[in-house]
């Protein structure tokens, strides 16, 4: 590593002088973060082995590991893990098409904008979880009610916050299209939806985790597979280690979805 | 004598609110000839840019009429091109993916037409640069690429919105000589919409001057400078520009307040 490096620095020109503390900061951070880490981890086992914490209630670092073996071997942990991510997924891309196309309708017609806003207004803040038990009733539980669930948690929002990227789009760039002979739907695609791809990235990075908030309820209420009947089933029968596991699982996901759309948005900008 | 290009007969045009009625023009009448370059000025906020949106069909006139001839004795509608303030040039695409928006919005992306944007590119000055962002450009640079667009669709008339008026001054005398020369060049009749007095003198064969809100056409005066030149810089020298300026200033210094 160039930081260790001890010969004598001469003459850094300022660029590189720049470079090089820019560089040292950033890997501060790194590491700060990588040690926050690790010391939760040692207390964590430090704590439940010299039992300053009961490892039946908190568990610990090793023996989450070892519940990981014991339910990829016995409970077939995969096919949990990949149920809730199939899950997530979909509901996730149905969040964003009917998002999508809400949000397109209610910018081209004002009227129909203007009619649907104190529904929409309602519909985003009531508590979604509160529909699940009319979900289950109507689609009985298994994965639809679970879809369904994931989806309600974060449509409203994310047709709320697509419609206002649309709108924020400057209307003198829709005059321009119309200048040029354009149409209504020319100025859409080739003015409002290049522009609101920023707000549309923005847009898909929080409904990722409201999705995955939203499955893992339906799971809760509605499920025989997946994690979050995981947690339920451990809790139920005092499991611990299942539910610890499962939860740490869960932060693994949204880390990986989440640094998936990153990734997305990072490719965009750099093309720009 | 042929018959002008644009005719605008008695135009009225009123914006209206739950609290009152605005009248912005009130009877406009005057017509433009093929091949002049027109510009008019007028007192800021005195519907200007109502006049422009009325002529590109943006707005339709609560009364009067506008009749356009197509010097090819044709009937239908002449195209329009229509620069706006600002460039609006779209970040996302490229300078020639801006310059063909035209094209691409009214699907006429023929080799020929394609072929003809990259040589006015290639005239004026922008053709290395047709690979690279809006951003990485002179602000008349951006000026030109707008032209070109609006060039693109090879308009019978072409309405200018004070298309300088977002440069700095120094990027403004010569972007407007350049987009004069490129006007002049092309035999585009146009209509240029100005608040800059010199600017109208230097640029344009006949000056229209509008009245105070609601406006309507106070007179019209022709430009002859007697210079071999034609060039908008040098016209400023012209012994007889000093007179249009005194005669301009003062027909819009009656008219505030």
């Amino acid at each position: 590593m160039k930081k260790y490096n001890n010969a004598p620095a001469k003459e850094l020109t300022r660029q590189e002088a720049f470079v090089r503390a820019h560089k040292h900061y950033h890997n501060k951070i790194s590491l700060c973060r990588t040690l926050i880490f690790i010391l939760f981890l040692a207390l964590w086992e430090t704590a439940a082995d010299l039992g300053w914490i009961d490892t039946f209630f908190f568990s610990s670092p090793s023996r989450v590991l070892l519940c990981f073996f014991e339910l990829v071997t016995g409970k077939n942990l995969f096919l949990h893990i990949g149920i809730t991510l199939a899950e997530t997924l979909i509901s996730f891309f149905l969040v964003i098409l009917i998002g999508m196309a809400a949000a397109t309708l209610l910018w081209y017609s004002s009227g129909i904008s203007e009619v649907m806003e104190p529904y929409l207004v309602i519909l985003n803040s009531l508590p979604k979880s509160a529909l699940a038990p009319l979900f289950i009733v109507w689609l009985g539980t298994g994965t639809p009610t679970i879809i369904v669930a994931g989806a309600s948690v974060a449509i409203f929002g994310s047709i709320i916050s697509l419609y206002t990227g649309f709108r924020q789009v400057d209307s003198e760039k829709i005059t321009l299209i119309y200048t040029l002979g354009g149409s209504k739907w020319n100025a859409f695609f080739k003015v409002v939806l290049p522009g609101s791809i920023p707000t549309i990235l923005s847009t898909m990075k929080v409904n990722i985790g409201l999705a995955l908030v939203g499955v893992i309820i339906g799971e809760f209420l509605a499920a025989r597979r997946g994690l979050g009947y995981l947690i339920i089933y451990g809790s139920q029968v005092f499991q611990m280690h299942m539910v610890i596991t499962s939860i740490i699982l869960l932060c693994i996901i949204a880390m990986g979805l989440y640094q998936i759309i990153q990734w997305v948005e990072h490719y965009y900008k750099k093309r720009m | 004598m042929p018959e002008p290009l644009l005719q605008l007969k008695d135009i009225c045009y009123s914006y209206h609110s739950l609290q009152m009625e605005t009248p912005a023009l009130s009877h406009v009448s005057f017509h433009i000839d093929t091949g002049e370059f027109v510009a008019i000025v007028g007192p800021s906020g005195c519907g200007k840019s109502t006049l422009l949106s009325i002529i590109a069909g943006l707005l339709l006139p609560e009364e009067g009429t506008i009749v356009f001839h197509n010097p090819d004795g044709s009937l239908h509608y002449p195209k329009i091109g229509y620069m706006l303030q600002r460039d609006h040039l779209l970040e996302w695409r490229t300078v020639y993916q801006n310059a063909i928006l035209g094209l691409e919005i009214n699907k006429m992306l023929t080799q020929k037409n394609t072929d003809r944007v990259l040589q006015l590119m290639k005239d004026y000055d922008l053709y290395k640069f047709k690979d690279k962002k809006p951003s990485e450009l002179s602000g008349g640079m951006k000026q030109r690429a707008a032209l070109i667009r609006t060039l693109a669709l090879d308009p019978g008339l072409l309405l200018l919105d004070e298309p300088f008026s977002a440069l700095d001054y120094q990027t403004r005398l010569t972007v407007s000589s350049d987009i004069c020369r490129i006007i002049r060049k092309t035999g585009k009749t146009a209509l240029l919409i100005t608040h800059d007095l010199s600017e109208a003198i230097s640029l344009a064969d006949r000056i229209i001057i509008l009245s105070r809100r609601p406006a309507t056409v106070k007179f019209e005066v022709p430009i002859e400078l007697s210079l071999p030149d034609d060039s908008p810089l040098a016209s400023r020298n012209a012994p007889e520009f000093q007179y249009y300026f005194n005669l301009l200033w003062e027909a819009l210094s009656d008219e505030k307040i």
